[in-house]
């Protein structure tokens, strides 16, 4: 039963030296198992820890115990029940989530992503397969490629994997029958070679009965290629893949011990560095020579795609975190507009038009994604219409950040192709995304800059530029009383100016009506035109219901720190309806105006806003000198 | 400084990381995002094994720079002599400023591991932790634990978010996809952060060797005075403050023994052993039939899903 490719050989006992010698030397892989609940990966994995001694003799006598209790294998030891871990999870049999496992041979050591095969968790596999140098599909040969096969294919194969290990399972279960396995495996290539997979390794296993997993198998004359273990035991990770590639550094936080010593500390994506190597700082576009390589450990002569260094240049450059240090005469692209694939993971959909933080390597942006091309049905490969994208969608959309940011195509490069999109409200991660290329209008839109800076443009009019933002209920009184403040401020001799329904409606937003997408895109351009007024230095107000707290937000983002002013006219909706100055709340109530804020459609009231006032207890001259007070002295 | 150290490399013509070189950069990147990303993270430093690692790789993450945070030692009173003393040499060490958080409460109730039981867990420790990052603000903290050390936490994220009140909710975590981190949190919330999560106990072992990790002697063989108490093994580490709080004095017997986990000395089961140097103990870790978490009492209160139960109160 012991394998010599497992922990328990003899050098253990009889020579501790040699065997840690030999162990000191491993190298790493990371892989994924995919499949269905029932094409048993739970007992692949289960066997391959047992197997490799994993497991130790109070776990072994509580899984023979839990093995008779609750396992399905009858008196024989249940592996599946070594992998399940949430009580919950277990109780119902399934696992839900991305559960992380580990074992080691002579040669390398693993870190399995056990992904789940249920539809509704795509979210899990495309978090294990992000990391994965390898992907282990499971196939119940009984069964052949199903649908679910060509799902975690798909997604391994869209998330850059490129070996894939089609594992047939339960051999046991047809007699090893070598026809029906060619005949899989035939029909696994069909469908391969229609979505691009290049290659793939096929293996006839029991899981079970143990076939090919860690032992060759009798059982199996006829097949004459890897058994599983050898496989991943010899097959190319990809951070030794990628030492081939141009350098690429992303700057994570900058080592500043003392005034003589600065350094840029990263982990390396791509290829490798050299003191005395020009490199280029992006997105400036700077270039100095690499002076040394910085460890604990004294200097380095080199370093390599997957180590975390400290690396000095020779010249004071102005780098900070999220820039690249990339190769000078190959450096990667810099833009703001791209066309991606985008897997939505949150219960929450995809809001078109609204703002998200987007990270990707060290680099956070805020970030639109456009209505999707189409979407991607994970089952058929087709390409679908879509307007949004729900929980487990994914789909090829546009995606737009409101900074320059340093990039290359996911196909390249996970670290600077690869990103997250995170709601900037509750701060969940909400999508994943994979950047295909630039979209050109970017590439040839260039900042030019003005000798006449905003600076200029304050300073001629003595003061500070600022936006103050009323929000609150139709009806609260954020016209009346922006009113009042804009007259307040005329008379100290401010250059105001005021942004309301009528003068933006009528205009500029025009074409806009009331659908959701319309209504940010609304409060976008004017958030876009208060931001180009701050620039020529005027104080604006502006009085829009604005009602979700993730529109203020994105308006919040543009403008610079500490300019935008946030004024929740804060009237009770009883208040509002009571007034009904423009008989608006009569007619929703009527049903004839539909998507009314307070009757059916909500106001997200700001939680921290800068300014509240209370307009039942305040008259809207006593709120505008309340607002005034605040914001002075505007210099 | 030490020599350069220089892992073996592989036969390749290019350089593959070995498995150690390659859970040691991960660990680093993820303190420096944390650094990068949170407002004032700290470490938390349980004087064992693991936290001697992660430790370790603080120092090398911010090198030539100390660890930009305070090491902080949630401490029961009940920890071993050697773990005290070497708590003090390696802040010193790391030139890091230390904080030691003893549960006032706890104290004051005179809770202890023989009247207690589970309470003397949760009070020190459980409460004693969260009181400890409310005091100082702290909004995210280093943890020393791994995925493989029980089942559950083969679930649980490097960064794992814990509400305003500490708890944890095993379906609202983020999915972590390469090796991008979302930090981001509301005023209130905290982050525990695992950069210890893909290493496994021998991979530990291995460091310790390859780096010359500073450990507690505890871990190696000697003779030293033990006792026997419901049928397990341990140590009389403070012979009279045991007296007193047992209401005898038990009986003493020199014996060679060792620890595979470290914790309060009256909880923590010693194993008899001659394994006094770092190959020998690795060498006994292979050859063992139990897990290591078996000499710890702290699993065995609830059956099998106590860590996750412990977890969702806000136990590390």
């Amino acid at each position: 039963m012991t394998d010599p490719i497992y922990k328990t050989d003899a050098l253990i006992a009889d020579d501790i030296e040699a065997y840690l010698e030999q162990h000191q030397n491993k190298s790493m892989l990371r892989f994924i198992t995919c499949g269905s609940v029932d094409d048993g990966k739970s007992t692949l994995i289960g066997r391959l820890l047992y197997d490799s001694k994993m497991i130790f003799e109070d776990q072994l006598a509580a899984l023979e115990n839990d093995s008779r209790k609750v396992g399905t294998q009858g008196q024989e030891i249940d592996f599946a029940l070594l992998v399940d871990g949430l009580a919950a999870e277990r109780e119902q049999g399934i696992t839900i989530d991305v559960a992380y496992r580990f074992f080691a041979t002579k040669k390398r050591k693993f870190i399995v992503a056990d992904c789940p095969g249920h539809e509704q968790y795509t979210r899990n596999m495309v978090t294990g397969a992000s990391t994965a140098d390898c992907a282990v599909i499971l196939i119940d040969a009984r069964k052949g490629v199903l649908v679910q096969t060509r799902r975690h294919s798909f997604l391994c194969h869209r998330l850059g994997i490129k070996n894939l290990v089609l594992a047939v399972n339960k051999m046991d279960l047809i007699d090893y029958d070598q026809a029906r396995f060619d005949a899989i495996v035939a029909d696994y290539r069909a469908f391969a070679d229609s979505i691009g997979i290049e290659s793939f390794t096929a293996i006839p296993m029991s899981g079970l009965a143990g076939d090919n997993i860690t032992t060759r198998s009798d059982n199996t004359r006829w097949y004459d290629g890897p058994i599983l273990i050898r496989h991943l035991e010899t097959t190319e990770v990809n951070s030794t893949a990628n030492q081939a590639k141009p350098f690429r550094m992303p700057v994570q936080w900058v080592n500043r011990p003392n005034l003589d010593f600065r350094g840029f500390a990263g982990q390396i994506a791509t290829g490798t560095v050299r003191p005395g190597d020009e490199l280029r700082s992006l997105p400036s576009g700077k270039t100095s020579k690499v002076k040394s390589i910085v460890t604990m450990d004294g200097d380095l002569d080199e370093a390599v795609a997957g180590q975390s260094v400290t690396i000095t240049l020779e010249d004071e450059i102005d780098s900070s975190r999220g820039d690249v240090l990339a190769t000078a005469d190959d450096p990667p692209e810099v833009a703001d507009q791209f066309e991606s694939t985008i897997v939505w993971m949150d219960d929450e959909p995809l809001v078109v038009g609204r703002g998200y933080w987007l990270k990707l390597g060290t680099q956070t942006v805020s970030a639109t994604v456009a209505e999707p091309k189409y979407e991607i049905d994970v089952n058929t490969m087709e390409h679908l219409a879509a307007q949004r994208l729900h929980l487990n969608q994914i789909g090829v959309c546009e995606v737009t950040t409101d900074k320059r940011i340093v990039f290359e195509p996911y196909v390249d490069n996970r670290t600077l192709g690869g990103f997250i999109l995170i709601d900037k409200i509750t701060n969940r991660t909400v999508g994943a995304g994979m950047l295909h290329f630039s979209l050109r209008r970017s590439q040839n839109v260039h900042w030019q800059p003005t000798d006449i800076t905003r600076g200029h443009h304050a300073s001629m009019k003595n003061q500070t530029p600022r936006v103050l933002w009323f929000t609150g209920l139709s009806g609260s009184g954020k016209s009346t009383i922006a009113n009042e403040v804009e007259k307040k401020l005329a008379l100290m001799n401010r250059h105001t100016f005021l942004l309301d329904g009528d003068n933006v409606r009528h205009g500029l937003n025009k074409d806009l009506g009331f659908t959701e997408s319309d209504r940010i895109e609304n409060i976008r351009r004017i958030g876009e035109v208060a931001k180009l007024m701050t620039d020529a230095g005027l104080i604006v107000l502006t009085a829009f219901i604005s009602p979700f707290r993730a529109d203020r937000q994105l308006v919040r983002d543009m403008i610079d720190g500490g300019e935008f002013i946030e004024i929740h006219v804060d009237t009770p909706l009883e208040v509002a309806e009571a007034r009904d100055v423009k008989g608006l709340y009569k007619k929703a109530r009527e049903g004839k105006l539909k998507n009314f804020t307070g009757i059916d459609s909500p106001y997200e009231a700001p939680e921290d806003p800068e300014i509240r006032v209370n307009t039942v207890e305040m008259t809207p001259e006593e709120a505008a000198d309340y607002i005034i007070g605040k914001i002075l002295p505007l210099k | 400084m030490s020599p350069p150290h220089v892992f073996h490399q592989l036969e390749d013509p290019r350089m593959t990381l070995t498995h150690l070189q390659r859970l040691e950069a991960e660990s680093i990147h993820i303190m420096r995002e944390v650094v990068a990303e949170a407002e004032k993270p700290v470490m938390l430093y349980s004087i064992g094994k693991d936290s001697a690692v992660m430790l370790h790789l603080a120092k090398k993450a911010f090198y030539p720079s100390p660890p930009p945070f305070p090491l902080m030692h949630v401490d029961t009173t009940w920890k071993f002599q050697d773990m005290y003393a070497l708590r003090e040499k390696a802040a010193q060490d790391a030139g890091m400023e230390l904080i030691v958080h003893q549960n006032p409460e706890a104290a004051e109730r005179g809770i202890n591991p023989f009247d207690h039981g589970p309470l003397h867990t949760d009070m020190w420790k459980t409460e004693g932790l969260k009181q400890a990052l409310d005091k100082y603000g702290f909004d995210a903290a280093f943890g020393g634990a791994r995925r493989d050390e029980e089942k559950s936490r083969a679930k649980e994220r490097i960064f794992s978010f814990r509400t305003a009140t500490h708890g944890w909710d095993p379906k609202n975590q983020r999915p972590e996809l390469w090796n991008l981190y979302n930090a981001r949190k509301k005023k209130g919330e905290s982050i525990r952060v695992f950069p210890l999560s893909n290493w496994t106990e021998l991979d530990i072992w291995q460091y310790i060797m390859a780096e010359n990790v500073e450990i507690v002697p505890l871990y190696f063989s000697a003779r030293r005075p033990t006792y026997e108490y419901e049928g397990g093994l341990f140590m009389a580490d403070d012979i009279d403050r045991l007296e007193k709080v047992m209401g005898y004095r038990p009986e003493i017997a020199e014996r060679s023994i060792r620890f595979r986990t470290l914790g309060c000395f009256p909880l923590t089961g010693a194993v008899e052993s001659e394994a006094a140097t770092l190959q020998e103990v690795v060498q006994e870790m292979l050859l063992t039939t139990t897990s290591e978490r078996q000499g710890r009492v702290i699993d065995k209160d609830a059956g099998d899903a106590s860590m996750e139960k412990k977890k969702q109160e806000g136990y590390f």
